[in-house]
């Protein structure tokens, strides 16, 4: 069996990472077909005044909120929002992180101290309270979020692949290709790289749902994606004003929120013990 | 069961007889101990010697019953003095035999303490908890300092202080051994003792154990894959195989005179002064789908179809030489 | 202590100063460099054109960066926050009163975390694969899933709204007690004050459970992790061939090892806590610094938030340091790492 199947086999039988990708497929799958299965496409932008507020029935399966929207179909749409968020600011933060801890990790000069002190710096903020400072001067919009967000996150992709960089280098092959004269560039793409590629990949996954979590608190906060864009932590943060009578507007977005930062969170930990078996248990 | 072919000479201490012993692991059963026996006299030193994997550290946690989660016992009986070790409640397994009559010496001094306690509290935990009911024993400093000045151990008094991470490996080794013989037990089990230690550590405490017992009245069982040291300090040898025990005998007669097929090739498959290295030929069969009858039969040249049938009976070859084969090894003149 | 600890903790004291500068710098980077006009920030967003000028020649923003730097480093060393737009007053006065409040909130929050999440954690892991086991695993993988904020405004619904058992918001209905460290729990029990007492403790439940609960779930894994690791080490099998009892390895001995993992966590939750304040004194209209913080963003209230941005850092930094020290002298070998 060729590796690639042979990894799939064992991440298939995991129950934890395994449930964590189903539903973080079916996630993927909602923000794509959005358009398709929500009953009310148009509550994304139109209001209907005439049926605000209403109870969970047939025609509005989750209610409806203060403007008569249709909370199922903004729901979906703010899977859209959350999901475009949420990859673009891991992503981002991983574009900067790792290829700083790689070079922090192999070289062990002023610049890794450098660079190190500089992510400690970024860390010494409480997240949210770095991010929040940062929306907040730059205006709130989803662009400043993500960026806001990248800018806070890349530090943990840094940090791990730093240290994992650093033992790599002390073991016997990377001294070997060094010996060897291979230039430093060289080995970091092509010796080190895909060895702390598991750990980023494990990193990115718990990332998503911290990040998801993270841009919710913002939303909900009013620093990041602006009414009318159907981002759960606004639509959460709209609804308070209507509890305790319609408490359909202030639960069912919250539920999405867990649902999808479990799935992450769930994946990412099933990754965790597939590529770390030493942490797995072990009969002895 | 065959007390009646046991040595009538010494007083036995210590009788495990049938053990059997599986673990549970996720790949299935291993059994790892199939009918194991083994005796010790008292004041006896007795080594354990085989390949790793063979069992023998899972004889020595069985005889104190600390097997690992998915271990389990499966039969057999632990005859300690008068009683039945398997038989016996946890609790008095623990004040009574633990760390009292029978102690441990363990392989790996480096890890084998707690770091973050300095090592005199350790050994006076060993000795406070063995009241009855919920009483603390009074711990006695001066015997404390006395055993440390006799496993070599300069101004023992600054030194109790200390965190482990402060003292060398063979200094660890010491304090174990310390540990070990405090309670004034009637058995030590020493559990490749020297294995973590360099090879001149080695040689020092070595010596230091056999100054030890020979003192006093205190039975060893010395596990150990190393032939050398094994020659060194035991005055009778096992030979365990792939959770069975194959050979019995005196120290001097096992290596010059080997009975068993096993420890033959084991022999011989020490670095010689030619310097030949030998291999035996075969690998350890798996403890999953461990081999019928003899474990040894697959790679044993003198095997032939009632070896795999069933498992040879102890037969004394010798006067105090035990084996279990169907074809011993009968030595050329 | 050995002499090796001691300048293990000097070190580390010593290595303090650039993080925070660090701090104080990134927060002015962010601030000053980075936003078209500074002073625009500042003077607000009801601000004229003229009212922006003359803030921006008043707080200095027309001189080089350099000289900017200088008077704000000099000014933070002074401990002048600037003035909030909204008060009038200075932050750091602001701030000042607001600080008693959340850090009531965080030490309950925190309190119920160490007291439920690490003997969860402990039961978990010596009862491996129990029942109890899979129960408080599912709970801190969800615990960790959850919005801080919709939870508080969940349980405000059930247990304030619905079920009427809680209050919903403030801190305390009626009568304050007599303010000595400005804790109304600790405040009322010197003044011996029952309905205060009741009265603070019924007005912090439901924040403190909801601040806490990310902590403690974070707090139940890593002590689970750290026990399971400590059981499988040598050492306890010794002490359990030497025939210790096991209430004493459990108490004593594995409990340390664990502990010391668990320890090391508590400056990331300290930073959970402080983070999650914010929310959670929004949805509880609990009135400390989050929910100053949160007023701010909504009145654009700048050197406010500015504020609270560099105290949260400095607070977390110096916990963290704190946290470290008091490892070190529990584990001596960090010391010789």
């Amino acid at each position: 069996m060729s590796g690639a199947r042979l990894a799939w086999k064992k991440f298939s039988r995991d129950r934890l990472a395994f449930g964590g990708f189903l539903i973080i497929l079916a996630l993927v799958l909602t923000a794509l077909l959005a358009g398709v299965l929500s009953p009310f496409p148009e509550d994304t932008h139109k209001i209907h005044p005439a049926t605000r507020l209403k109870s969970p029935s047939a025609t509005y399966m989750l209610g409806t909120d203060h403007m008569g929207r249709d909370i199922l179909s903004r729901l979906l749409f703010g899977a859209r929002v959350t999901l475009v968020i949420s990859i673009i600011a891991v992503a981002t933060s991983l574009l900067i992180g790792v290829p700083l801890g790689l070079m922090a990790g192999y070289f062990e000069n002023w610049i890794s101290e450098l660079i190190m002190r500089v992510a400690d710096i970024f860390l010494s903020i409480p997240q949210v309270i770095l991010a929040l400072f940062m929306a907040k001067t730059l205006g709130p919009s989803i662009p400043n979020v993500i960026l806001a967000l990248s800018l806070t996150y890349w530090p943990w992709f840094t940090r791990i692949v730093f240290a994992e960089t650093r033992s790599l280098k002390k073991s016997v092959f990377i001294e070997a290709t060094e010996a060897l004269g291979a230039n430093p560039l060289r080995t970091i793409l092509l010796h080190i790289l895909p060895n702390v590629s598991s750990s980023i990949i494990v990193r990115s996954s718990i990332g998503m749902g911290y990040t998801i979590l993270t841009a919710a608190v913002l939303g909900f906060l009013g620093v990041g994606a602006q009414p009318p864009t159907p981002e759960w932590g606004v639509m959460i943060a709209e609804s308070r004003q209507y509890l305790p009578d319609a408490w359909w507007y202030a639960m069912f977005p919250g539920l999405a929120i867990f649902l999808v930062v479990l799935g992450f969170n769930m994946l990412g930990d099933g990754l965790r013990d597939i590529i770390d078996p030493r942490l797995r248990r072990s009969f002895e | 069961m065959n007390e009646k072919i046991m040595p009538a000479l010494k007083e036995t201490l210590l009788f495990v007889s049938d053990l059997t012993v599986h673990f549970y692991t996720d790949r299935g059963i291993a059994r790892v101990l199939d009918g194991a026996e083994l005796h010790i006299a008292k004041g006896e030193v007795v080594g354990l010697i085989g390949e790793s994997g063979c069992g023998k550290t899972t004889v020595a946690r069985s005889i104190l019953r600390v097997l690992p989660p998915g271990g389990r016992m499966i039969g057999g009986r632990i005859r300690f003095k008068e009683q039945d070790l398997l038989e016996m409640g946890e609790k008095e397994l623990n004040t009574a035999i633990r760390g009292r009559r029978i102690t441990l010496v363990p392989q790996d001094p480096f890890n084998s303490f707690n770091p973050v306690f300095p090592v005199g509290t350790q050994i006076r935990d060993i000795l406070k908890w063995k009241g009855e009911g919920r009483g603390k024993t009074k711990v006695d400093e001066e015997k404390i300092l006395e055993m440390l000045s006799q496993v070599q151990i300069p101004s023992p008094g600054s030194q109790l202080k200390k965190y482990p991470y402060q003292f060398s490996g063979g200094q660890r080794q010491r304090l174990m051994i310390a540990m070990a013989l405090l309670p004034s037990p009637d058995l030590v089990i020493a559990d490749e003792p020297t294995t973590a230690l360099d090879v001149t550590v080695e040689a020092q405490i070595l010596r230091l154990m056999k100054d030890l017992v020979q003192g006093r009245a205190i039975s060893v069982l010395f596990i150990t894959h190393d032939l050398g040291v094994a020659s060194e300090i035991c005055e009778r040898i096992v030979v365990m195989y792939a959770g069975q025990d194959m050979e019995d005998g005196p120290a001097e007669s096992l290596f010059t005179d080997p009975r068993h097929p096993y420890t033959r090739e084991l022999l011989e498959s020490l670095p010689n002064p030619e310097g030949l290295i030998r291999d035996i030929p075969g690998e350890v069969p798996s403890l999953l789908h461990p081999p019928p009858g003899c474990r040894f039969q697959p790679r044993c040249p003198d095997a032939t179809a009632s070896c795999s049938r069933e498992r040879p009976e102890r037969v004394e070859a010798a006067p105090g030489h035990w084996v279990r084969c169907y074809h011993p090894v009968i030595k050329s003149a | 202590m050995s002499r090796g600890i001691v300048t293990f903790i000097l070190k580390r004291i010593f290595f303090f100063i650039p993080t925070l500068l660090g701090l104080l710098i990134l927060v002015f980077i962010i601030s000053r460099v980075i936003p078209g006009d500074p002073a625009a920030l500042v003077a607000g967003e009801t601000a004229t054109p003229e009212q922006v000028k003359a803030i921006r020649i008043q707080l200095g923003f027309d001189q080089p960066l350099y000289v900017q730097l200088g008077v704000y480093l000099r000014q933070l060393a002074t401990g002048d926050l600037g003035k909030s737009l909204y008060s009038g007053r200075k932050v750091s006065q602001d701030l000042f009163d607001r600080f008693p409040a959340t850090l009531e909130l965080t030490l309950a929050a925190m309190f119920i975390s160490v007291v439920i999440g690490i003997p969860l954690g402990i039961v978990s892991a010596l009862k491996r694969n129990s029942l109890i086991d899979h129960l408080v695993r599912g709970f801190t993988v969800s615990g960790l899933a959850i919005a801080s904020f919709w939870l508080g405004i969940m349980l405000q619904l059930f247990a304030s709204m619905w079920l009427g058992i809680t209050p919903l918001g403030a801190r305390i209905t009626g009568p304050v007690p007599t303010p000595l460290t400005g804790l109304y729990i600790i405040d009322s029990l010197l003044a011996l004050n029952g309905q205060a007492l009741l009265n603070s403790l019924k007005h912090i439940l439901l924040p403190a459970l909801t601040l806490s609960f990310a902590s403690l779930a974070t707090l139940a894994r890593f002590t689970r992790s750290g026990v399971l690791d400590v059981i499988q080490k040598d050492f306890i099998l010794y002490e359990r061939a030497m025939g210790l009892p096991p209430k004493v390895i459990v108490y004593k001995y594995i409990l340390r090892n664990a502990l010391i993992s668990t320890v090391t966590q508590v400056g990331l939750l300290f930073g959970l806590l402080l983070a999650g304040a914010v929310v959670i004194e929004t949805v509880f209209d609990w009135p400390g610094l989050g929910l100053y913080a949160y007023q701010s963003i909504v009145l654009s209230d700048y050197q406010a938030i500015l504020g609270v941005t560099l105290v949260s850092g400095f607070v977390y930094v110096a916990v963290n340091l704190a946290v470290d020290v008091v490892l070190t002298l529990v584990d001596p070998r960090r010391a010789e790492l």
